[in-house]
């Protein structure tokens, strides 16, 4: 079976994210590391592997994003994945999901016999939640998506999708295109011994030349939107805060909602 | 004037009120055609017509219905074909949110997610970063395809000529991949939906896993109650009412955090309400960076005391 993870490289949720001039991620001004919902879809490729001990099971960690997003890969591998590819070239920098989307599908074909791809619920920059769904519109696969559970047996799959309004059984055949919620299980931490053999794993580079992409319908000045302004919202005024003592917070509280008519 | 095409957001033909948000925003672009998929149209009907839709293309749903997604963005796209419309605005709901982004490859279109606004000439304001910034963005190619939080417009009635045309889509086989095996409703709590709700009340670890006094606040508010991941992991609620980057946005008039540090990912969820309360013990959590009004105290005895004067005001 062969598992490919969607990977993606993101600035850390935790500093200041900013944005250049040219409207794009600022990635340089904060440091990037594999966006912590994707380590939740290594989790669940490494069990999967797992689960099929015996079987033939190769998991390839794929990251569409500029040269330092090696680091993403390098995680996944460190986690356990077997191997890593890192599609970087210039012509992506500024790319929409519509864009990133085509790199991925384009990258999967060219690794070709690919049984599931597995990806998280979003990124936590983008945070759009669509490219899996795109991946499979583009290579005609079925989508699996947000799953909270995965069980499978042979190419048969059936994860637990926790919808809006209801919870939901869904059922596909391999390949397929999976994603996995961050309720899906805790992903674990990269071990030692892990942290070595990653060193020695295989990681390659590809240019968009290399799986057959056309550059010309990439890029910042090839997306189908288009990014007129961003603005830091400006903080907050700092509201007014209370001291409860012997029920005085209680009093003031009441006090507020009932001046701003909620009550 | 060319149709913006608005897929309807519905629970057995019972609309869901974003839906009507959405025909409100779609006026500016053009003239409001709902899409229903679904049986039983009829109360939907009336109800989109209410609202201003000018056209409802209803779509037997005996073809989509047991199917995850796909098939819904076929039928969008046949419309879309059929009707080149100025829009298709879709719910950001997870379901909708991957329908628009497969319609999008299949139609060949720039795609936005999560807008908050959408201006006359289809420019839309997106909250990003955990609502630290605000993006204006367009769509620059093919048929603009937005997705639009709940909670972004205040859905204006206006009588739409709510012409029904039925419109038989044609479903293909390989949409019919991933099929819905089985489905559990979830149970209704009584309480507003969480997204769709005024005045959200919500407890974090604080609470020691006791909801009863997030419970019985929200009540004399008429308040949804939602929670911090950490409450939702430790088991005390469950993960359907998280509110967060990887639970559900909320956008209320009032949100009221209780026993919740104010971490950025649940920040993500929250951070555009439109009054921030606190009740926390700890005068340096950071949740009081953004509140504008903030009690420091124990949530145990301040909102117990708060529900009995504000029951007892409401008479
Ligand atoms: C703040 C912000 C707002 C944006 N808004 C829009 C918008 O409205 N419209 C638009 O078209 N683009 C938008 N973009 C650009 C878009 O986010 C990127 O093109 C991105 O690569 C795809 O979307 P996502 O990150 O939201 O992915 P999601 O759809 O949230 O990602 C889901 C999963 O797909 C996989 N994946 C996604 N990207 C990669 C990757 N590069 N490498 C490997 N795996 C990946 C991962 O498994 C991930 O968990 C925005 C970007 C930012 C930072
Ligand atoms: C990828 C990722 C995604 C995440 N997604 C989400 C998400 O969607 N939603 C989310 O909420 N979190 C999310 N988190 C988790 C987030 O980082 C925080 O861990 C979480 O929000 C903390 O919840 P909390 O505020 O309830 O708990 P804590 O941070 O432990 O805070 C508890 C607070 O309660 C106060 N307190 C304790 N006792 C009392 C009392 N008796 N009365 C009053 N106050 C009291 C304390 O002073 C403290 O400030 C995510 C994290 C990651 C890494």
């Amino acid at each position: 079976m062969n598992i490919v993870v969607c990977v993606k490289y993101v600035p850390d949720a935790t500093a200041d994210r900013t944005f250049e001039s040219d409207h794009t991620v600022d990635r340089q001004g904060v440091p990037g590391l594999l966006s912590e919902l994707d380590e939740y879809a290594v989790e669940q490729a490494l069990q999967l592997k797992e689960k099929r001990e015996g079987e033939d099971v190769e998991i390839t960690a794929l990251c569409v994003g500029p040269a330092s997003a090696e680091e993403a890969v390098r995680k996944a591998l460190q986690m356990g994945a077997d191997k890593g590819v890192l599609v970087a070239d210039d012509a992506i920098a500024g790319s929409d999901a519509v864009g990133t989307s085509a790199v991925l599908a384009g990258a999967v074909q060219h690794i070709g016999g690919v049984d599931v791809i597995m990806c998280g619920m979003a990124s936590t920059d983008g945070a759009m939640s669509v490219v899996p769904a795109m991946l499979a519109e583009r290579l005609d696969l079925p989508q699996v998506t947000l799953a909270s559970k995965v069980e499978s047996q042979g190419d048969q799959f059936r994860i637990q999708r926790d919808g809006d309004t209801s919870t939901e059984v869904i059922g596909a055949t391999a390949p397929l295109v999976l994603s996995v919620t961050d309720q899906s299980g805790e992903a674990r931490y990269p071990s030692f011994k892990g942290i070595m053999a990653a060193k020695k794993k295989p990681l390659e580079t590809w240019s968009l030349s290399d799986i057959g992409v056309d550059a010309g319908d990439l890029g910042l000045s090839a997306a189908w939107s288009e990014v007129a302004d961003t603005e830091a919202r400006p903080p907050r005024s700092q509201g007014e805060i209370v001291t409860d003592e012997d029920g005085s917070g209680a009093e003031a509280l009441v006090g507020f909602l009932a001046s701003k008519k909620f009550i | 004037m060319s149709e913006v095409l608005v897929l309807v957001d519905h629970v057995d033909g019972a609309v869901r009120k974003p839906t009507l948000e959405l025909l409100t925003l779609a006026k500016r672009l053009g003239a409001p055609a709902a899409v229903f998929i679904g049986a039983s149209p009829d109360d939907a009907v009336a109800q989109l017509k209410k609202y201003g839709a000018e056209k409802v293309y209803v779509v037997d749903d005996a073809e989509t219905k047991g199917y995850l997604v796909a098939p819904k963005a076929e039928v969008l796209a046949q419309l879309v074909e059929k009707t080149s419309p100025a829009a298709v605005l879709v719910v950001s709901t997870a379901e909708g949110k991957e329908i628009a982004g497969r319609l999008a490859i299949k139609t060949g279109s720039g795609l936005i997610t999560d807008a908050v606004e959408i201006d006359d000439d289809g420019t839309t304001t997106q909250s990003v970063f955990a609502g630290s910034y605000t993006v204006k963005a367009k769509v620059t190619t093919g048929t603009p395809i937005i997705t639009v939080k709940p909670n972004s417009a205040t859905p204006q009635e206006g009588e739409g000529k709510g012409e029904v045309e039925q419109f038989a889509a044609t479903i293909s086989d390989s949409a019919k991949k991933a099929k819905i095996v089985a489905s559990q409703p979830r149970k209704s709590s009584g309480r507003p939906e969480l997204t769709e709700a005024a005045i959200v009340v919500s407890g974090g670890r604080g609470t020691g896993g006791d909801f009863e006094p997030i419970e019985g606040f929200a009540d004399s508010l008429g308040a949804a109650v939602g929670a911090s991941r950490a409450a939702v992991d430790s088991g005390w609620i469950p993960h359907a009412f998280q509110i967060g980057q990887t639970g559900k946005t909320v956008s209320p008039q009032l949100y009221v955090a209780n026993g919740i540090s104010g971490a950025i990912q649940h920040r993500a969820g929250m951070q555009t309400s439109k009054t921030i309360v606190a009740v926390n013990k700890d005068d340096e959590a950071p949740i009081f960076e953004l509140v504008d009004f903030g009690v420091v105290g124990d949530l145990k005895t301040v909102l117990p005391a708060a529900t009995e004067e504000i029951t007892k005001r409401k008479g």
